[in-house]
């Protein structure tokens, strides 16, 4: 945990950039809108939380291609402790940026409610360990840093415009609202929408919490499995396939989303909730 | 006698087409400290990566103290500690810090002021690794290899790149671990490291092993002879100074000729004369007492640094 906050590029993706996302999400949308702010304030907080996607898989394969994990592989140490204690410090760091985005929130942009705050937590918590281990799963199949940035670049480019974080899934023409229910940021989006903007509790979340959960699962069994030490040892050939068996969950619960439809309902209605009419008495003054 | 902490049986280990070891077999007894001699490829790494539990081998046996070091696990580590040839922290680690990282893997530590102290480092202790001069970073390596108190210690070219300075301060600390009795596997393609620290030494080259013994045991493969090394004018004729009396072995070092003699007044004798006659002249001439590196030049025809 020292050793990110002391290195500049962990400032800035971790801290600086999701507050520059709050300030202009909020501030271009949200002005004079309070009823907005817990719908941006929910896209704001995913592009936070799938920052982990970024940090640790870099890291992960900086840190092989300098041969330092070479010398933690003398000690006592595993794979799965090594992944599980990275995730858990990149989760550690993430939950100061998510408490300053909500007190801004709260004190810049006046926003009314903190929706459900433990189905908040809860969304937060898993979907930075998802995103973590789906980072990690990335640099299991990487072998230089360049070739994980531009991996991570065409990830981070779909779960930013495909999930509804950036733009609305409603105004999505039909058949894409169908790929994009086959995308792990989606979840992420619209469980942080539901608790936030509907105030949904985590039990109601099911969906949500059902993909993200298992996808962390599966992507931390997988990279457990795929992990490496040392920068001479290629990722074996079922590497890539077991990688993309990550993928199957959303799969699954793609196909059931598209056959169900209340995903799209529950996207449609947080989004509506933006141009609900506000209490004169709820104005800030 | 008690069975040996390192026991390598027939090691074969190939990168593709290159054969990096070729059945390299030794054993190192409780306590003693065996250097691994060669040039640069020789296998010396591979060797002591498998030792380590970083490789695998394709075929032969490695155990220390009695484990497979693949096959035993965590428990393997908690007995081993290692520097690797190019140890490396992420530069924003404080020295302290890297020490009690590493030392909370384990169940055995030493204490942590004690190693800073003993490895100079005290002052050093909040300075950040990327901060640390080679010498430093090699301590730091060496301190962290110790932390947990280990049976045996894997040294992998411990002073390579160092200046002679730090080099003489790294052989004193392990020195001071030899002292204690550890039993150290280090590899060094440098004479004056397996001389001053090795009880036994492997000369290994193109993955075999092709000397064993004490220092003294491997120089007296020369017994009897005494080196000398000529330099001469213009290149000698083909085989004359093989021929001189006396002359045991001929070989050329880069510019120079190498011969061992058994009889050295009659040799440069000899040598002077045939240069007269062939109308060339010495432009040096040294005489010493065989070495390892002679050892080395007589067993594979190349210098050790070729």
């Amino acid at each position: 945990m020292r050793l990110a906050i002391r290195t500049p590029a962990f400032i800035f993706f971790s801290l600086a950039m999701p507050l520059v996302f709050l300030f202009t999400f909020c501030g271009l949308f949200g002005r004079g809108r309070p009823q907005a702010i817990p719908y941006l304030l929910a896209s704001v907080l995913a592009l936070t939380v799938m920052g982990s996607f970024w940090g640790l898989s870099l890291q992960l394969v900086t840190y092989r291609e300098m041969g330092i994990l070479r010398r933690f592989h003398l000690a006592p140490v595993g794979a799965g402790e090594m992944l599980a204690s990275s995730i858990l410090s990149n989760y550690l760091l993430t939950l100061p940026t998510v408490v300053l985005q909500f007190l801004l929130a709260r004190w810049v942009f006046h926003m009314q409610t903190w929706g459900n705050l433990t189905g908040a937590f809860v969304m937060v918590t898993l979907g930075t360990v998802t995103f973590a281990a789906l980072g990690l799963i990335v640099a299991s199949v990487t072998e230089t840093a360049q070739e994980t940035q531009i991996i991570n670049n065409a990830f981070w480019l779909l779960f930013l415009f495909l999930s509804g974080s950036t733009l609305p899934l409603p105004l999505f023409p039909g058949w894409l609202q169908k790929v994009a229910f086959y995308i792990p940021a989606t979840y992420l989006v619209t469980g942080l929408q539901n608790v936030l903007v509907a105030g949904t509790s985590v039990l109601h979340l099911g969906a949500d919490l059902l993909s993200l959960s298992g996808c962390a699962v599966l992507a931390f069994i997988i990279a457990q499995q795929l992990f490496r030490w040392d920068p001479g040892q290629k990722a074996p050939r079922r590497a890539r396939l077991l990688a993309a068996s990550t993928i199957i969950p959303f799969l699954l619960l793609g196909a059931w989303e598209s056959h169900r439809g209340s995903l799209r309902a529950n996207a449609q209605s947080n989004f509506q909730s933006m141009e609900r009419r506000v209490a004169p008495e709820d104005l800030p003054h | 006698m008690s069975s040996p902490v390192i026991q390598v049986e027939n090691l074969a280990k190939n990168y593709g087409s290159v054969e990096a070891l070729r059945g390299v077999s030794f054993e190192v007894q409780e306590g003693e400290v065996f250097g691994l001699l060669g040039p640069n490829g020789a296998g010396k790494t591979s060797t002591v990566e498998i030792l380590e539990g970083l490789r695998s081998a394709d075929s032969g046996s490695a155990r220390v103290c009695g484990l497979n070091p693949l096959e035993a696990g965590l428990r393997f580590k908690e007995e081993i500690g290692a520097t690797l040839q190019s140890t490396a922290l992420p530069e924003k680690v404080r020295v302290r810090e890297a020490l009690a990282m590493f030392s909370s893997f384990y169940g055995r530590r030493r204490n942590i002021e004690d190693l800073l102290r003993r490895f100079g480092l005290e002052e050093k202790r909040n300075a950040f690794y990327g901060q640390l001069s080679g010498g430093q970073k090699q301590r730091l390596a060496l301190a962290l290899a110790i932390v947990n108190e280990p049976r045996v210690l894997f040294l992998d070219e411990p002073t390579a790149g160092l200046d002679p300075q730090v080099r003489r301060e790294i052989y004193d600390v392990i020195e001071e671990l030899k002292q204690e009795k550890k039993t150290i596997l280090l590899t060094t393609h440098y004479i004056e490291e397996a001389e001053r620290l090795c009880d036994r030494v492997a000369v290994v080259d193109y993955g075999k092993v092709i000397a064993l013994g004490t220092p003294r045991e491997l120089k007296q493969r020369s017994a009897g002879t005494t080196r000398i090394e000529v330099r001469l004018a213009r290149a000698p004729l083909d085989g004359v100074l093989g021929k001189l009396e006396g002359v045991t072995t001929c070989k050329q070092v880069e510019e120079a000729w190498v011969l061992h003699s058994t009889r050295v007044p009659a040799t440069i004798v000899a040598l002077v004369k045939q240069l007269e006659n062939d109308g060339n002249e010495l432009a040096s001439l040294e005489i010493s007492s065989p070495s390892l590196e002679d050892v080395f030049l007589e067993l594979t025809g190349r210098k050790l640094r070729d």
